[in-house]
């Protein structure tokens, strides 16, 4: 490198900037141009990303407010997907559900992800007997359904919405570490890691400088697998009544009760939050598939 | 072969002790304790001598060691103690609802394999048109709509569509097959769909490696038929890791008919699950939560017997 007086060096820099943004922008583009379906869940995640963030303005009403005066009133111009068994507006209901969702969907994703990622660098890391008591350890939460571990863990902490994203953030962790640990596996064998530990660096450091930053496609594809798990799971919890309590907006919650109850005199009811988690899990698992097959192609085939 | 075998039923063993550890110690983690929590829960305070007479009820006065041998040792014996909300003996309570919800999970299974494995094929066949297309977004879409929520139109569909019930009485299929079936089968379509999801996906890209072997070239160059060259060449070889997803997702079994069974009110281990939780019956709780992961390694178990029965590979292994 030319050594370059501080006058150049401002646009010298402001260029690497500039690259570096363009590299960014082709690489969204050439995923958009090849990954037509990823793009498309990718847009959908976008819209309720801004449904959720700017639920307050976009919402027509308030989604907790009761009006026994337009109780089951089905779909019009004041109601646009009509209302539920208190007079509740369910498109303002569903507007602020996505904010529910996707605070328990990124919350347990991203904990989850991350913890199994560092008990899966630090287990590959470490290996020998560290490795093997972790594994087993893996093992065994691995046998629990996570929906089984999920209740059992929300009857143990209650039900608060912290509490439901650590009861879904928790069975999640063994997961990740699993194929965490397969990806690190290979990375501690780089010649750079033993050139890390020659230069004398920490463990802390060499985990989390050299070894973590060398699995991130791997934390890609399971963060965003867990972003639908999550909120599917959230909502499976919800509509059992063990999730997020009411009067908070939540979709699965929105399925509850009333919404059977009434099913045949307010189907709009049952539906709309159905289709809500469908097409938010759709544009996750969309998403994540294209990312997966752009990250890592070798595991295209699951 | 058998030394494989004995080998992998004898490794089944650490992990269920450590399942049954990690149950165990799973409601004893909790601040204050289960019997503090469960009277507070019902009844705002509850009085230290009932607190203490519960407590006593169930054991949880003796030192940990001793509670968890008793406990094991009755595990081991399908005895889990009683139940905190009813009062009646754990075992009881599951067993007679535990034929219901195994019919489920069974016929949840052969719709799975039912659409998975033709489908799949079809896909693999018909690779990059739209029936591949078809069946890609049929299979994602599988993995979206929550089985709950598909029970739930299944029943909306019934009522306003047809002005029909599936129902709502549980018949035994030994009674009345027709009235079991028609019951039972909705559930089992809204979770099977579900699981068939990944499965199917496995098929077609198992099947598209398949494929591409020499010997299904060297089967077609020597003028096999198709047919022939399918069944006896790829789909068996295919099988392996189809059957692999299928026990792996075994998971997604359960926890489908956890909330599904609550949709058609079905009376089987999910609803006493989901009530187990609800009424904080801690040791219910913790025998389901036993119970279901020891099912799940043994279904590994089975599939690892089932697979070394399939590929000679590792069964000389």
């Amino acid at each position: 490198m030319a050594i370059t007086s501080p006058i150049d060096q401002t646009p010298a820099l402001e260029a690497a900037e500039l690259g570096r943004r363009a590299r960014w922008l082709a690489a969204v583009r050439d995923f958009a141009r090849h990954r037509t379906l990823g793009a498309v869940g990718a847009a959908v995640v976008l819209v309720m990303l801004v449904f959720a963030v700017f639920a307050g303005v976009l919402a027509p009403y308030d989604p907790v407010a009761v009006d026994f005066g337009a109780m089951l009133a089905a779909p019009n111009g004041t109601h646009w997907l009509g209302t539920d068994a208190f007079g509740r507006d369910v498109l303002s209901r569903l507007i602020y559900g996505s904010r529910t969702a996707l605070l328990v969907g990124f919350g347990a994703a991203l904990m989850g992800a991350t913890f199994g990622a560092i008990l899966g660098v630090g287990s590959a890391y470490f290996g020998g007997l560290v490795d093997l008591y972790l594994q087993r350890l893996m093992d065994i939460f691995l046998s629990f359904p996570l929906i089984i571990l999920a209740l059992a863990l929300v009857a143990i902490l209650g039900n608060s919405i912290p509490n439901v994203i650590m009861a879904i953030t928790i069975p999640m962790i063994p997961r990740a570490a699993l194929v965490i640990r397969s990806s690190a596996l290979t990375i501690r064998e780089m010649p750079y890691v033993d050139a890390a530990r020659a230069a004398g660096f920490g463990h802390v450091r060499i985990i989390l400088r050299h070894m973590l930053p060398n699995v991130v496609a791997s934390y890609l594809i399971m963060l965003t697998a867990f972003l639908s798990q999550a909120i599917l799971a959230e909502s499976s919890l919800s509509f059992l009544g063990l999730g997020v309590q009411e009067p908070t907006p939540a979709w699965g919650l929105m399925l509850r009760g009333a919404a059977v109850d009434f099913a045949e005199a307010a189907p709009w009811m049952a539906l709309f939050p159905g289709l809500s988690i469908s097409l938010a899990v759709f544009a996750f698992n969309l998403f994540g598939d294209s990312l997966r097959d752009a990250l890592d192609p070798k595991l295209r085939t699951l | 072969m058998w030394k494989y075998l004995l080998k992998r039923f004898l490794l089944m063993f650490p992990t269920l002790i450590g399942v049954a550890v990690v149950t165990f110690f799973l409601i004893r983690v909790i601040p204050g304790d289960v019997v503090e929590l469960r009277l507070a829960g019902d009844r705002g305070a509850a009085s230290d001598a009932a607190i203490k007479m519960e407590r006593e009820r169930f054991g949880l006065d003796q030192p940990l060691w001793k509670q968890f041998g008793t406990w094991i040792v009755g595990v081991a014996r399908l005895d889990f103690g009683t139940s905190m909300w009813t009062g009646s003996p754990i075992w009881d309570e599951i067993k007679l609802r535990f034929a219901l919800s195994l019919q489920v999970a069974v016929m949840a299974t052969i719709v799975a394999v039912v659409l998975a494995v033709p489908l799949g094929v079809l896909a693999a066949l018909r690779q990059d048109t739209w029936v591949d297309y078809a069946v890609r977004i049929f299979s994602i879409a599988g993995l979206a709509v929550p089985s709950f929520w598909l029970g739930i139109v299944f029943i909306l569909t019934f009522l306003i569509v047809f002005k029909w019930l599936p129902p709502m009485v549980y018949t035994p299929f030994w009674v009345n097959p027709w009235q079991n079936m028609l019951q039972l089968i909705w559930p089992a379509l809204a979770v099977g769909y579900r699981y068939s999801a990944v499965a199917t996906r496995m098929t077609r890209s198992a099947m598209l490696e398949v494929l591409r072997e020499d010997y299904v070239r060297t089967a077609r160059a020597k003028g096999l038929a198709q047919r022939l060259i399918l069944v006896r060449h790829a789909l068996k070889n295919a099988m392996l890791p189809v059957l692999t997803v299928i026990a792996l997702e075994f998971a997604f079994l359960i926890g489908g008919l956890v909330v599904t069974e609550q949709v058609f009110n079905l009376n089987g281990i999910g609803l006493l699950f989901v009530q187990a939780v609800a009424h904080r019956d801690y040791t219910l709780i913790q025998a389901l939560v036993m119970l279901v992961a020891g099912i799940f390694i043994f279904v590994n178990f089975a599939m690892d017997v089932m697979y070394a029965w399939i590929d000679p590979r590792i069964r000389f292994r």
